[in-house]
Formats: C-alpha cells, sequence, structure tokens
C-alpha cells in the first residue's frame, strides 16, 4: 500500500543540494528538524510547490502534485495546502476578517462557517477580527496566520518555523494551542523547526535533516534514542514520554503519572486524573545504579535494561535503556560506565533526577 | 485672460495628456511588473531603453519618431497600408509620442512599488489558493496603490509640459496639435506677454501643485511593503 505522503526531491544549487525521499504518516505532526541551512525549509518549500526548480515526484492522499518524469507540476494555487511562514505574511491591506476569508472566497465550498469559527476559538482570535494586522502582536499575527491555513481545511497543513520569529514569551502563548491543534486535527502536519524544545512538544514522527539529505527519520522516542545520531549526543539529549494521571497527592504536592512501563512522581500538576500528557526526560538527569537504591533523595527509581551504549570519546558516555517499552537515554561520564561495567544487556536501576511536563 | 484658442490649447492638452497617462498605464504596468521580477539578462537593456526619455533632448526623440511615422518609416508605411496614413502632425502621433515621451515616469514608480511588494505576499496567496493573475488584482494591485497614483500624476505632469517633442511630431495646428506650451511659444512669438503670463502662470501653479501633492500627502501613504 502506498503511504499518504510519498515525496521525493532532488534540488542542485550547486553549493547546496538537496535529495529525500519520504514516506510520511498521514496523520499527527511530523517535524523536520535540522540545523540553519539543512534544507529543511527548502523541502517544505518543494512540497508546497513554491521551489520550483526541484525535480522528483510528490504524491499526496492518491493525488500527484509533482510528477518531473511525466512533466506534471500543480502549482501551489491548486494544492489543497495550508501553508504557515516563518513571518506570519498577512496581507497587510486587509483585516485580520479579510485575510481569514481570503482563502475560503476561493475555494468551491461554501460550508466552511461552522468549521471557521471552531478554528477562531481553538486559536482565541475572536475578537481581533476587524483589527488590521499592523495592530496586532506577533503572537496574534501567527494564530491568525495558523486560522487562515485552517480555515481552508487543507489535506496537509505546512508550517515552516512558525515560532522563530517570536520571543519566548511569545512562543509559550502559541505552543498551547499547538498541542491543541495536535489533538483536534486529523490532518497531517509538517513542522519545520530547530529548536529542540518543539520537537519535544510537537512531534509524532522525528525527521532529522542534515546537509540536504534525510539523517534519520522515525517515531518521536526512537529516533530522539537513536545513539548513532548526534541528537542523543547533544547536552540537550532527552526522551519524550506519553503518560496519563493517575493520582493526585495533596500533601507532598504531587502528581503521579502512569507510562508504558511504570509510573513516575512529578511536582503538582493542575490537571484531572486521565489527562494524558507528555514527560520529557533529559539524558543528564538520569543516573544509573547496579542494585536498587534505598536510601536516596530521588523518587522515580525505576528497573531498566541497557540496550546500547557509546562514548564520546571526550570522557562521556551514552547509554541507552529501555523502562518497560520505553526508551530512556543517560549521560554519564566514561569513568562512571567503566567503573559500573556496564554493557548491553544489563538489568540495571535508572533514577530520574527531574523531568518537566512538556503539554 | 484666456481666449479661445487659448481655451482650446488647454483641452486639447489635457486630452493628450489624459489619453496618454491611460494609455501608459495599461502598457506600463505589465512591463513595469516585468522589469520589477525578471532575472533576465535583457533586463539592464529594458531599463536603459525605459530611461532613455529622461535624458535624451525632446528633440532627438521627436526626429527618430518623425523619420519611423514619416511616409517612408516602416512604422509610416504601416499605417499607410493600413489606410490611416502617416502619424506625424496628427492628434495621434502626439499621443504616440507622448507615450513613448512619459514612459519612464509611469514604469519606474510602478516598477519602484511593484519590488517593495516582495515574493511574500505573493506566495501567501498561492498558498491561499490564488492564481497569478487574481494575486495580481486582489494582493499586488492594492499594495502598489500609492506607486499606481504617483504613475499616473507624473506623467499627467510629465506629458502636459512637454514642448521639443509636439514640435518636431505635432507641429502648431490649432486644436489639432497646439497644446499649451506652444501657445505660451506663440503668444511670446507675437509678443502678447499678457496672455503669456496667464498660460505660464497657470501651468506653472498645475505643476508646483502636482508636486507638492507627490511630496506631502503621497509621502504619508501607509508604503508599499509586506508586514514583518
Amino acid at each position: 500500500m502506498m503511504s499518504p505522503i510519498t515525496a521525493r526531491f532532488a534540488l542542485d544549487y550547486g553549493k547546496f543540494q538537496l535529495e529525500v525521499d519520504l514516506q510520511l504518516p498521514g496523520t499527527g505532526i511530523t517535524v523536520l528538524f535540522g540545523h540553519s541551512g539543512s534544507g529543511k525549509t527548502t523541502l517544505l518549500r518543494c512540497i508546497a510547490g513554491l521551489q520550483q526548480a526541484a525535480q522528483g515526484f510528490l504524491q499526496i492522499n492518491g493525488q500527484v502534485w509533482q510528477d518531473s518524469e511525466r512533466k506534471v507540476f500543480l502549482p501551489t494555487y491548486k494544492r489543497s495546502l495550508g501553508y504557515v511562514f516563518q513571518e506570519a505574511n498577512l496581507f497587510p491591506h486587509l483585516t485580520v476578517a479579510e485575510n481569514l476569508q481570503f482563502g475560503l472566497k476561493r475555494i468551491a465550498q461554501k460550508s466552511a462557517g461552522v468549521e471557521l469559527s471552531q478554528i477562531l476559538e481553538l486559536l482565541g482570535i475572536g475578537h481581533l477580527l476587524t483589527r488590521m494586522p499592523e495592530h496586532l502582536s506577533g503572537g496574534e499575527r501567527q494564530r491568525v496566520a495558523i486560522a487562515r491555513a485552517l480555515a481552508l481545511k487543507p489535506e496537509v497543513l505546512l508550517m515552516d518555523e512558525p515560532l522563530a520569529s517570536l520571543d519566548f514569551k511569545r512562543k509559550q502563548e502559541i505552543l498551547p494551542f499547538l498541542s491543541r491543534l495536535h489533538q483536534e486535527l486529523s490532518i497531517p502536519v509538517l513542522y519545520v523547526t530547530h529548536s529542540q524544545q518543539e520537537v519535544a512538544q510537537l512531534a509524532d514522527h522525528l525527521i532529522i535533516l542534515a546537509e540536504g539529505k534525510i539523517l534519520a527519520e522515525g517515531p518521536l522516542s526512537e529516533t530522539l534514542s537513536r545513539l548513532d545520531l548526534p541528537l542523543a549526543q547533544d547536552r540537550q539529549a532527552s526522551t519524550v514520554w506519553q503518560a496519563i494521571i493517575v493520582g493526585q497527592d495533596a500533601d507532598y504536592h504531587l502528581t503521579h503519572v502512569a507510562f508504558d512501563g511504570g509510573r513516575l512522581s512529578l511536582p503538582t500538576i493542575d490537571a484531572p486524573i486521565g489527562t494524558s500528557l507528555r514527560v520529557q526526560i533529559f539524558a543528564r538527569d538520569v543516573s544509573i545504579t547496579l542494585a536498587e537504591p534505598t536510601a536516596t533523595s530521588i523518587l522515580n527509581i525505576l528497573p531498566a535494561a541497557i540496550t546500547g551504549l557509546t562514548d564520546d570519546q571526550a570522557g562521556h558516555s551514552v547509554i541507552r535503556l529501555q523502562v518497560g517499552k520505553q526508551s530512556l537515554l543517560a549521560h554519564i561520564t566514561r569513568k562512571s560506565a567503566l567503573l559500573l561495567g556496564l554493557q548491553i544487556g544489563m538489568a540495571v536501576y535508572v533514577q530520574i533526577k527531574g523531568t518537566s511536563i512538556v503539554n | 485672460m484666456l481666449s479661445v484658442a487659448d481655451i482650446a490649447a488647454l483641452w486639447l492638452t489635457c486630452k493628450v495628456a489624459g489619453i496618454a497617462t491611460l494609455l501608459l498605464l495599461l502598457l506600463g504596468t505589465p512591463l513595469a511588473w516585468w522589469l520589477a521580477r525578471t532575472t533576465s539578462r535583457w533586463k539592464g537593456i529594458c531599463n536603459a531603453l525605459v530611461a532613455l526619455p529622461l535624458v535624451l533632448p525632446p528633440t532627438v526623440l521627436g526626429f527618430y519618431l518623425l523619420v519611423l511615422m514619416g511616409p517612408n518609416g516602416p512604422i509610416g508605411r504601416v499605417t499607410t497600408e493600413l489606410g490611416v496614413g502617416t502619424m506625424p502632425f496628427t492628434f495621434a502621433g502626439l499621443v504616440v509620442a507622448s507615450v513613448l515621451y512619459s514612459l519612464p515616469f509611469v514604469v519606474q514608480p510602478l516598477q519602484a512599488a511593484f519590488a517593495a511588494v516582495g515574493e511574500q505576499p505573493l506566495e501567501a496567496a498561492a498558498t491561499l489558493r490564488a492564481s497569478p493573475l487574481d494575486t495580481f488584482f486582489s494582493v499586488v494591485v492594492p499594495l502598489a496603490r500609492p506607486g499606481f497614483l504617483s504613475a499616473a500624476i507624473l506623467s499627467f505632469a510629465h506629458t502636459v509640459g512637454e514642448f521639443g517633442l509636439v514640435l518636431m511630431v505635432g507641429g502648431n495646428i490649432p486644436g489639432k496639435t497646439r497644446v499649451v506650451s506652444m501657445q505660451i511659444y506663440n503668444h511670446v512669438e507675437a509678443l502678447e506677454y499678457d496672455q503669456a503670463h496667464w498660460l505660464a502662470g497657470g501651468l506653472l501653479m498645475f505643476s508646483f501643485s502636482v508636486l507638492l501633492f507627490m511630496y506631502s500627502v503621497l509621502k504619508t501613504y501607509p508604503v508599499a511593503h509586506p508586514l514583518k
């Protein structure tokens, strides 16, 4: 069976070459991650048809948008896509409402009224409709831009670093909306970013690009914990677990969450039991013991098995572990790894010093 | 005060300038759009050709037009063949000459306005299902509005002010090619300084008002640029 999204592109700019061959899932957020110059934005523009020089093949839900061999190239305005640019790119001569209507007026279906009001509510921009874009904050503009793209009910939503031009505060203002989109949208989203934080918060599927090529791709936690990728060596290396709130402990101000393979105690999260959330665990916050520690201040101690280890030739070891069905990374010193005699297959205990809830 | 001949000259001037401006907006818009966006190697040559009337003496432009549109010129042969006769010393000839003469005054402001619009609104429009033509009228034209206004005002005012070209191509035929600048010349030749003063003063006021409007009012227009 054909994958919902098939994308093969080749583009040669002399100094920069893009060469990708991807099969992407038809739901959830696929993050295209890489440093600047890695080709992630170029790839997104190829999919949108904005980079017309690219040769290749692109099929979305059975429709061929580009097939260079057969000289097929559907122009951007005929592709059922939504595109959110790095800078909101609203039309400065139109009000917010007119910006939202711009695309709607140009698609055949007229039944979008209900959906539009849902989108306005989802993004919290209902009160801005009569404003001109120049009188909006950066965060508001970007939310309008997202609504404008979503209103078309596209077959795929393309987002090019939608938070990159915003300061930290504005980012925090938009991220919850994106997480909600994630839960409420059924269309696939391709999301370009160079922020590991956004990867942890939003990605279901991760594609890592470097110098125009695909370095790795796969489900988020699997890809994050791959020892052969630079991501696992990074000081900000982390893994992300999906968990559900199962209990509140008011005396100690703790929330208990269950994941596929155990439980964690976290600082109080103000949400009802049953809420699902993502827990990010940084590799530097994980330590390893051979026996179950009894006298320790650390609350979260879990049995684990070592599934991989590597070192960076600079005194640090990266250990990959399996906790229940979840993968976990630990950064420890090479000396500790040698003293403990860590080897693949060993049963150990992990102590998790800190966690952060990403949504 | 103004004589009947003066008023006829004024009316003719307005007609020539109005029609030339209209034609220039129609022809200059696609040319300026192309120049603002092309990466063709012909761009430099075209820019230079468009700017020529800025530096060329109007008599030179007029001389070549006279030769080209005359009975033995290539354009003249075509117009004769088509049964409309030759264009020099006719109203049509004057309009054609004016269009060439004022071309840079339309193309240059439009080109600058189109360049200021940039690529981003065009791409946004394309992702919102607008075809290129649709995008031009619904996004580019509104964003480039100050450019269109400047182009129209400048080309009208500049056409009103032409003299050398009219002398070469139009002649001095009352009601047909005798425009205001010609009429002033006639008055001075005939030592009718009073009459000349009325027309010359009027033209001076007109030109100053137009430029004042351009520099004070248009300056405060929201300049067309995509929001960052």
